[in-house]
């Protein structure tokens, strides 16, 4: 086991394609195995950067994603992008369609791409996702771009794992921006108006600057989110948008507090998620398992249990907590 | 207790590869299929119209996918479809399994078979026998 | 339709019927739990004249040859000329296709159809890389003017018109035929014939495409402009409808989605300035003609009828020969099956008969082996004699537009113009097709057509004989054609031989001027004509369009 995890290590940091490409499937998998390879790779991770890509859907993130990675390898940086769409809820299954649009970089070296499904997570990234950011990093991309499902409310996952957050928009969207303001401004470093051509491009990037103005802890931050306009079809706003990252990037470092800052906010998030994974996942099946929630839903049903009481009772037995 | 999409310890989904090798365009059946996929709960990566057999071969590896699908319609399969499983050996991944959809004059299909296709689907298939053979065939890699 | 009084009585003893006709169903079930087009459209079981009391004759029906042209464009049809009989035809090198064209004119056809393969489809030279595999096997080979040469040897282009199924490199094989006409002293303004030359539908549903929309547009502009000025005789566009049902559409959507395409490549044409009416008579259009006999007929009805609307009433155009919908058919080839082969004989009899007596221009009939491979000599024979006794002694050739009048075909046609027409609609209200496509909105709504198409087979809600009914375990061996694999290494020499003997100089600069021509606004069209004189090959020419103009790549719609 030792000698084999040294060589996944092994194998994994030197780029191994294959190697990489198993290593997030036995993640997504759960493969029990697979969080000891994470365990070796840990070390290794810390020098990707890693840039969140999110909006609804049909915004033109997959395109946009496109064009970043061939300015990205122009300048000769080497590039991990994570694709990630909805599972479907009532088979189980999904059509994972981004790579379409990123196909051009196939064959390209310097690129890995993955499609990977939620399988069921609302907040548009899994806790898979995260450990495969983990395991591009270790592989040495320089950049790690990750593009998810455009639920509209919920992006506010990506901004745990991603040190630039890009929201992506396109015109016209009105009144979805104020349905936007819960969460998706705060989440946003940067702002991104696609298909730009389009008529209420304007009227769009003075609605979100109007959001960002009223919303006083931006100043606080000191990072002012520009907002940028684009039409990534057509190549037009990449470079701009590659420049705006290099400016947070370098806003991010220019302070070792800010910096401690956010490395407590990433753990904090990763091991939050870890346990709360672990839980459902371990707890939850042992209780199943048990009989007891069996027990538990047949007194519900014969009426002579209610559930608060039989959740007490289930978790009394394995958790001491205040509640009587 | 799963909810449905999660999956649990041990348990692995079936991850697919569609795609349409050669500058063939009839994608109407490819895209069909990648539903019907879907629908049976396998991950499907759909990777568009015209691709090379090197492509093809590379995002099947990066995606770590346990089979490929490639769809012909326009006649020029007996190059490309031996060409994929060509390609999976040269890069020791010749654990995919590798399957064919579309339009074969029927005597190219014993000869797709000895280069390497496991099945051949031709027009008329019921969509519950395309996916009901990759439910027989198909084991997620352990 | 009728007068009052006569409706109430029919009303009232439609009223009765309808009792009679419970009352019956309820001893006795009716076949199925639902009667439906092929596209799903739900039928019932009786059409009376209260289902055509809205229709006003004059207005809705009227004469062949009048507006609007329901019953048809020419006020004789059929009865002075038959539609063209006009086969696609195309397989391995030129030789090959020459000698199918000539099997096919001895054998009765009136005008020539050229089906290309793969590469020359997508504006690759044979040895291309990319071509590897798809030398000559599904259409003909064309790399340069030499190859057009062959194509068309022997053959009298002064007399007969050609139709040429070509897309994002139209402009170029279109100039090889022009040149290759001029060569044998026939002038560009005696030729006639057709180009598709319709990227809308290829960015929907066929998808051979090379450059973006936008320049797609530009160049079919050209070709519009270049048709009206000096090549009077010659359909620049084939504004098709084909594609989009193969590709699983519905019969409105195939209707809507090609008007749709229809209007916006008017209003390209208006853009650059040219006059409605020097135009517009040469548009011509292309459908598919499917299973369902009675929703095909009524949709060519209605095709002629909106066409002639939009123009009249949208476009203003003033001379009547820009509100005729000319149309090729062909009859539907995924219909087809693999399973039994003789059978599709029959099913594209059965959809040729519902062109014929809709009023198409011109008609290709599929051989019964198109499900396996390219037709064999025997196959496309059958099929030809199938339009010819269709023609010759089926008598619906002897009327103009029978149906007319049917209280259930009028009814159809009605509704398939409204439900069409709801379509343009929206898509106008997304700002017109080309917005539509780039919301790949009328993609999205194929792809459920045909997706939900699927599961009723599958489910046998919809019955395809021999596939999912009277199955037979027989196997019925058809002989198929094949193509020499061989023939892709010799095309590769010949195409070579001609890059050999050629003027590089006189290539180089003809090449530049046109990139030149192509980043401004010149029409392209006679920059092209000099390059294939000067034997530049149709990659070469598309691969200056691809450098300026980028290229289109599939954005993977499902």
């Amino acid at each position: 086991m030792r000698s084999n995890m040294s060589q996944i290590t092994e194998k994994v940091t030197s780029g191994d394609i294959r190697t990489v490409a198993k290593l997030i499937r036995d993640i997504d998998d759960k493969v029990p195995e697979a969080r000891e390879f994470l365990k070796d790779l840990y070390p290794f991770t810390g020098r990707a950067y890693v840039v969140g890509i999110t909006g609804s859907p049909g915004v033109g993130k997959s395109t946009l994603v496109d064009q970043m990675v061939a300015h990205l390898r122009g300048n000769g940086k080497t590039v991990g992008v994570l694709a990630v769409d909805p599972t479907s809820p009532f088979s189980g299954g999904a059509i994972l369609g981004d790579r379409v649009r990123m196909q051009r970089h196939s064959m390209d070296e310097g690129v890995f791409i993955r499609s990977m499904a939620t399988r069921g997570y609302f907040g548009g990234l899994t806790q898979s996702t995260r450990s495969a950011i983990d395991v591009l990093d270790a592989m040495g991309k320089d950049y790690i771009l990750v593009e998810t499902v455009g639920v509209g409310q919920d992006e506010i996952d990506i901004v745990q794992s991603a040190h630039t957050t890009i929201i992506v928009l396109v015109p016209g969207m009105g009144d979805d921006i104020q349905a936007l303001k819960a969460g998706i401004l705060e989440a946003g470093d940067i702002f991104v108006v696609n298909k730009a051509d389009r008529e209420g491009t304007d009227r769009t990037v003075n609605d979100i600057r109007l959001m960002i103005e009223m919303d006083e802890k931006r100043y606080e931050a000191g990072w002012k989110p520009p907002i940028l306009t684009a039409q990534a079809v057509f190549n037009k706003g990449i470079q701009e948008i590659l420049e705006e990252i290099e400016n947070h990037r370098a806003f991010l470092a220019s302070s070792l507090e800010r910096q401690s800052a956010l490395r407590y906010e990433k753990a904090k998030n990763d091991l939050t998620e870890m346990v709360k994974d672990r839980i459902i996942n371990e707890v939850l099946a042992e209780i199943v398992n048990s009989g007891e929630f069996e027990e538990a839903l047949t007194s519900i049903m014969e009426r002579r249990l209610d559930p608060y009481t039989a959740c007490d009772m289930i978790i009394s037995k394995r958790v001491k907590t205040g509640m009587k | 207790m799963e909810r449905k999409g999660q999956t649990k310890q041990g348990q692995r989904k079936v991850r697919i590869l569609v795609a349409k090798p050669g500058l063939d365009g009839h994608d109407r059946g490819a895209r069909i299929i990648a539903r019907a996929y879907r629908d049976a709960g396998f991950e499907v990566v759909y990777s568009g119209l015209h691709q090379t057999p090197e492509e093809i071969v590379q995002a099947a590896i990066q995606e770590d996918v346990d089979m490929i699908g490639l769809s012909s319609l326009a006649g020029a399969h007996m190059y490309l479809f031996p060409r994929v499983v060509e390609l999976l050996k040269e890069k020791g991944a010749d654990d995919i399994v590798v399957c064919g959809g579309g339009i074969f004059p029927q005597e190219d299909i014993p000869k797709l078979k000895k280069a390497g296709i496991k099945e051949i689907f031709t027009p008329g298939t019921p969509l519950k026998e395309v996916v009901g053979w990759v439910e027989e065939h198909v084991e997620p890699r352990q | 339709m009728f007068k009052d009084k006569v409706i109430e009585k029919i009303a009232l003893d439609a009223k009765k019927w309808q009792q009679v006709h419970q009352e019956a169903v309820a001893k006795t079930p009716e076949r199925l739990r639902r009667f439906s087009t092929v596209s799903d459209y739900p039928i019932d079981e009786l059409y009376t004249p209260l289902d055509i009391q809205e229709i006003d004759f004059t207005r809705d029906i009227g004469f062949p040859g009048e507006f609007p042209f329901t019953r048809g464009v020419q006020p004789t049809m059929y009865r002075v000329r038959l539609w063209t009989m006009r086969m696609f035809a195309g397989l391995g090198t030129a030789k090959d296709t020459n000698k199918r064209f000539h099997l096919l004119v001895n054998q009765g056809q009136t005008g020539l159809s050229t089906a290309f393969d793969m590469p020359t489809l997508m504006g690759y030279d044979t040895d291309s890389p990319k071509a590897r595999g798809e030398c000559g096997r599904c259409g003909v080979a064309i790399d340069t003017l030499s190859d057009m040469e062959v194509l068309f040897e022997g053959l009298p282009i002064d007399k007969i018109t050609t139709s040429m199924t070509i897309n994002p490199p139209a402009p170029v094989l279109w100039a090889m035929y022009i040149a290759m006409a001029e060569k044998r002293g026939i002038s560009r303004q005696m030729i006639g014939g057709t180009i598709q030359n319709d990227m809308l539908k290829e960015f929907i549903a066929q998808k051979t495409f090379m450059l973006p929309p936008k320049p797609s547009m530009r160049l079919i502009t050209d070709t519009i402009e270049f048709g009206t000025n000096e090549v009077p005789r010659w359909n620049t566009i084939s504004i098709s409808g084909y594609h989009i049902r193969e590709a699983g559409s519905t019969a409105v959507q195939e209707l809507a989605f090609t008007l749709a395409d229809g209007i916006a490549y008017v209003e390209a044409a208006l853009e650059r300035g040219l006059e409605i009416d020097s135009f517009a008579p040469r548009l011509s259009f292309f459908f598919n003609s499917h299973l369902d006999f009675f929703e095909e007929i009524a949709k060519f009805r209605a095709a002629r009828r909106m066409w002639a609307r939009i123009m009249k009433e949208r476009f203003k155009a003033k001379d009547p020969r820009s509100m005729w919908l000319r149309f090729h058919t062909q009859t539907a080839g995924c219909s087809l099956t693999a399973q039994q082969p003789y059978n599709n004989v029959v099913r594209t009899a059965l959809e040729a008969l519902a062109a014929v007596v809709g009023g198409t221009q011109s008609l290709h009939t599929n051989s019964l082996d198109e499900v396996l491979a390219l037709p064999t000599e025997e196959a496309a024979t059958i099929a030809l004699r199938t339009q010819q006794i269709i023609a010759e002694e089926s008598g619906v050739a002897n009327t103009i537009d029978p149906l007319a009048g049917s209280y259930f075909v009028e009814h159809l046609t009605n509704d398939l113009e409204e439900e069409a027409f709801a379509y343009i609609n929206k898509i106008d209200d997304m700002g017109g097709m080309v917005a539509a496509i780039e919301r790949n909105y009328p993609q999205m709504e194929i792809a459920d057509a045909a997706y939900k198409y699927q599961t009723q087979i599958d489910s046998k809600e919809k019955t395809v004989v021999g596939v999912n009914k009277y199955y037979t375990e027989e196997e019925f061996p058809v002989d198929i054609l094949h193509i020499d694999p061989e023939l892709e290494r010799q095309q590769i020499e010949r195409t070579n031989q001609v890059k050999e003997c050629r003027n590089k100089g006189e290539v180089a600069a003809a090449l530049d001027r046109l990139g030149e021509a192509a980043q401004g606004h010149e029409n392209l069209m006679p920059f092209i004509i000099d390059a294939v004189n000067a034997s530049a090959t149709e990659q070469e020419i598309c691969d200056v369009f691809r450098d300026i103009f980028g290229i289109y790549r599939d954005p993977g719609v499902y």
